[in-house]
């Protein structure tokens, strides 16, 4: 690499737009709780995701218990069975995954990487986390309520979602979607003021290409987002009219019970492109800040600056653009048209390249770097490993004759955690690692953190490398026990019950991380302002935890990208982005050794 | 803050796309003449855009895959005036209505930037009671359907889907509409006032008022306008 080629050009121009006018907070209440401030926002949006966080992982176990050892356990009965399930999938995915990745890491990050002194709008942002708690204590509610949570599966297609043979009928299902809207609209607050943030409130010297991937991908998550939970909004406004007021959209003319139903001719499958069109983008919603923040911790980690990092972006942006034309891979069993499984199937094979170019380019980052095998980067290495690896059968699923036979079995199962559910949340453990210090000062336990990954990723693999076979087999997805059948040999329940001991093991070291991250409160080495030595404008604000404001009296100046690592000639191997070159000699010291 | 740039204001900014691709890849800000708020409010639109955009979408989706007849809407919109069926007529008033109080905001604007409070306040009002006086007539409307024996559920003359995609959107979108006209009083409120001459903070946001925020206001009541153009046709003129 060039001497420096993405360095400062020619001149930082002129602040354009005066300070920001910042609410300043009055005590104790409206210092941590009704905080206006993006950091304290980002950390009890992360807090709140990682409890309800925690109800889909028991869940999980419980699902496991019974599928590894059917008929022991009672009080699992197959509605109950159902609930778990669905209550584990939309949990997972949107209260955990999207509100971690967008209002944890997007709040607390943005701001602090961009050079700004908050988001641009602290009001409506801290409204966002409000109506985000209150959505996630509905959709708590609904374990409370006659009939429990809705059973419908994650995807709540009708009709099933809202006839009476499904629990959760009454009440569940009802909670369910309000709770969903709910949830949109306090993301579109936080959205929105995320958007804003990167496009007009970036500080001097910062250019969208000088951004860190980080960002990008935190961006570009948030428009699909804004763009892609309207389906899902509308969607759920019209089954819940289906289901209170009786209303037809989704609802054919159909019988239960030997009586017919009063509703007829509507399109369920209406509903399956609403949901999809809105469902796919969200596997990006999550994928794409997960490739943001490990192309930073690869980088940073490895010593090396990004390779490729305009590809980088524009990889990001072209997924995010594709993933919008894709949605019906997920419907190839609803009897559509076989050109349009065609025109789908094709699409979807795209979306591979530009992923492709992501991956060669993290590899192409770690090669002959100078890789620290700490915490973070173990989490990074496991998720290109994982990720890889249901991408993979990804492109298997996505071809429409290999998707029909394994439709609905443990195979899908097996590719979605690996990709959307193992892989990002390698990321969240990654990033907490990783930003943990400058949040408190301090450093999450070493050796906590590292049986912390192994026993997550062998076990992660442990548990789903198996559900491959298992698919294959023909174990279908979503059943409470499988039975007596010709094609599934008995070693299969033996496998099941291995898969769920993993489980719980792998649940378990869980419990040691949230022990970590309370014991690191008090008793974690201090960690100063830059531990990991890293360019990013968050590590070299004047305190740490960086206090109200972020940037005490003067807003810093980007002169640079923010992947100067191992520069030849420069007097660290790390030139942080505030930099102006030649940097004062004692300077470069301060922030080395503190 | 977010109000005008401190760059000089004679500084050569080059034209067309060069000057797009310019703004992109420079620092600071990508919309180099817009505000925060007005940002954000295009954002909104966009995003709400999506929202309108899908609940048209599976209304045209009920409607072409019902195997029942729909209902003819030049006979269920019409109204008896003095013994005569007028096709329309109503939805011909709401639309203008609608359309000319795009119109006085659009003046309210103009009014605003010249720093003209009681021209900016009457115009503002005069845009609420055009407002209000839609969401009358839509209720009017409603009301006239519900007792010809439209409910979400059935109607007399044919695909239940109508009744539940006509109440859903025209719903939806006079809620939005009413939204907008509690929005344009604040507002006028505070341009009466002369919170913005005086930049006085908001009271729940503790941000400085500035007249732009009647801008703001007027492209959520354009776009609630637009909204509706689209509805007119595929609802009514379908
Ligand atoms: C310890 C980790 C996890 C375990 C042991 C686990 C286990 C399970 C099990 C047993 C099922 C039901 C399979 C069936 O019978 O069809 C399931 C479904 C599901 N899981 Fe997980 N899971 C884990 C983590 C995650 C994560 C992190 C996500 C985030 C994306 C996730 C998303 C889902 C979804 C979307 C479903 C489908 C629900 C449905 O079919 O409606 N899971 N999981
Ligand atoms: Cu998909």
């Amino acid at each position: 690499m060039g001497e420096l080629a993405h360095g400062a050009g020619g001149q930082i121009p002129a602040a354009e737009v005066p300070e920001m006018e910042l609410p300043h907070p009055h005590g104790w209440w409206s210092t941590y709780v009704f905080s206006q401030d993006a950091k304290v926002i980002g950390i009890q949006y992360a807090l709140t995701a990682l409890a309800i966080g925690m109800v889909a992982l028991v869940l999980s176990w419980l699902m496991r218990l019974q599928l590894g050892f059917p008929d022991t356990f009672t009080f699992i009965d197959p509605q109950a069975y159902y609930q778990f399930i669905t209550m584990h999938g939309m949990i997972m995915v949107v209260y955990l995954l999207t509100a971690l990745f967008l209002g944890g890491f997007g709040n607390y990050l943005i701001p602090l990487m961009l050079g700004a002194r908050d988001m641009v709008f602290p009001f409506v942002n801290m409204l966002s986390f409000w109506v985000y708690l209150l959505a996630v204590l509905v959709l708590v509610a609904s374990f409370f309520v006659p009939g429990g949570p809705t059973g419908a599966g994650w995807t709540l297609y009708p009709p099933q979602a809202i006839l009476s043979g499904t629990p959760g009928r009454d009440w569940g299902i009802v909670l369910m979607l309000l709770s969903l809207c709910l949830f949109i609209a306090g993301f579109t607050m936080g959205g929105l003021n995320y958007v804003v943030t990167v496009l007009q409130a970036r500080t001097r010297g910062m250019t969208l290409m000088r951004m860190p991937l980080t960002v990008w991908g935190i961006f570009t998550a948030t428009v699909m987002a804004l763009l892609a939970f309207p389906a899902l909004f509308v969607g759920a406004v019209m089954l819940l009219l289906d289901r209170l007021l009786g209303t037809s959209f989704f609802m054919p003319t159909l019988v239960e019970m030997g009586q017919q139903l009063r509703y007829g001719g509507g399109s369920p499958i209406l509903f399956q492109h609403l949901f999809w069109f809105f469902g796919h983008p969200e596997v990006y919603i999550v994928a794409l800040p997960a490739f943001g923040i490990v192309s930073d911790l690869i980088s940073t980690h490895a010593r090396r600056n990004i390779f490729g990092y305009r590809m980088m972006v524009w990889a990001i942006v072209i997924i995010g653009a594709l993933s919008f034309v894709v949605w019906a891979h997920h419907m190839y069993v609803s009897g559509m048209h076989p050109w349009f499984g065609f025109f789908f199937a094709t699409t979807t094979l795209i979306i591979a390249i530009p992923t492709a170019i992501k991956v060669y380019n993290w590899l192409l980052t770690l090669w002959r770097g100078n890789i620290h095998l700490n915490v973070p980067m173990l989490f990074a290495l496991g998720f290109i490993v994982t990720f890889v690896n249901g991408g993979l059968t990804g492109l298997f699923l996505g071809n429409v004759v290999v998707d029909v036979p394994l439709s609905d079995t443990m195979f899908v199962v097996a590719h979605f955690h690996m990709v959307m559910g193992v892989a990002p949340v390698m990321v969240i453990f990654g990033g907490i690692y990783h930003w943990y210090p400058k949040m408190t000062g301090r450093m999450l336990d070493d050796t906590m953190g590292k049986i912390h990954f192994w026993v997550t990723f062998l076990g992660a693999y442990a548990i789903f490398f198996p559900m491959h076979y298992l698919g294959l087999l023909g174990v279908p997805r979503r059943y409470h026990t499988i039975g007596e059948t010709s094609f599934v040999p008995a070693s299969a329940a033996d496998l099941n019950a291995f898969i769920s001991v993993v489980a719980l093991v792998v649940g378990a070291a869980q419990m040691l991380f949230l022990f970590n991250l309370l014991w690191s409160l008090r008793h974690g080495r201090e960690s100063g302002p830059n531990p990991w030595r890293a360019t990013t404008l968050e590590w070299q604000t004047p305190e740490t935890p960086p206090g109200h404001g972020n940037w005490g009296k003067e807003l810093p100046v980007v002169h640079r990208w923010a992947y100067d690592y191992a520069v030849p000639g420069a007097p660290e191997d790390f030139v942080p982005q505030n930099e102006a070159l030649p940097p004062p000699a004692h300077v470069a010291k301060g922030e080395a050794t503190a | 803050m977010d109000t005008a740039p401190l760059h000089a204001p004679d500084a050569v900014r080059p034209a067309g796309w060069h000057g797009v691709v310019a703004d992109w890849s420079s620092d600071q800000r990508s919309f180099k003449g817009a505000s925060w708020g007005k940002v954000m409010m295009w954002i909104f639109l966009l995003s709400d855009t999506f929202i309108f955009g899908c609940f048209l979408l599976s209304y045209m989706s009920v409607r072409m895959s019902t195997t029942v007849p729909w209902p003819n809407p030049s006979e269920v919109f019409a109204l008896e005036i003095a013994g005569t069926n007028f096709p329309l007529i109503l939805i011909a008033i709401m639309t203008f209505v609608l359309i000319s109080s795009s119109g006085t905001m659009a003046m309210a604007v103009n009014c605003a930037y010249r720093r003209d409070r009681g021209k900016t306040t009457a115009l503002m009002l005069l845009t609420a009671v055009f407002g209000a006086t839609f969401v009358g007539m839509q209720a009017f409307e409603w009301s006239k359907l519900i007792h010809e024996g439209v409910r979400p559920w059935e109607n007399p003359w044919g695909a239940p889907q109508f009744g539940a995609a006509f109440f859903t959107i025209t719903g939806f979108h006079g809620t939005h509409v009413t939204i907008g006209v509690i929005m344009l009083l604040i507002v006028a409120r505070k341009v009466w006032r002369g919170d913005f001459d005086h930049e006085r903070p908001g009271g729940l946001t503790g941000r400085r008022g500035r007249y732009e925020m009647v801008e703001i206001a007027g492209l959520y009541w354009h776009f609630v306008d637009l909204v509706w153009v689209f509805i007119f046709a595929l609802f009514y003129l379908w």
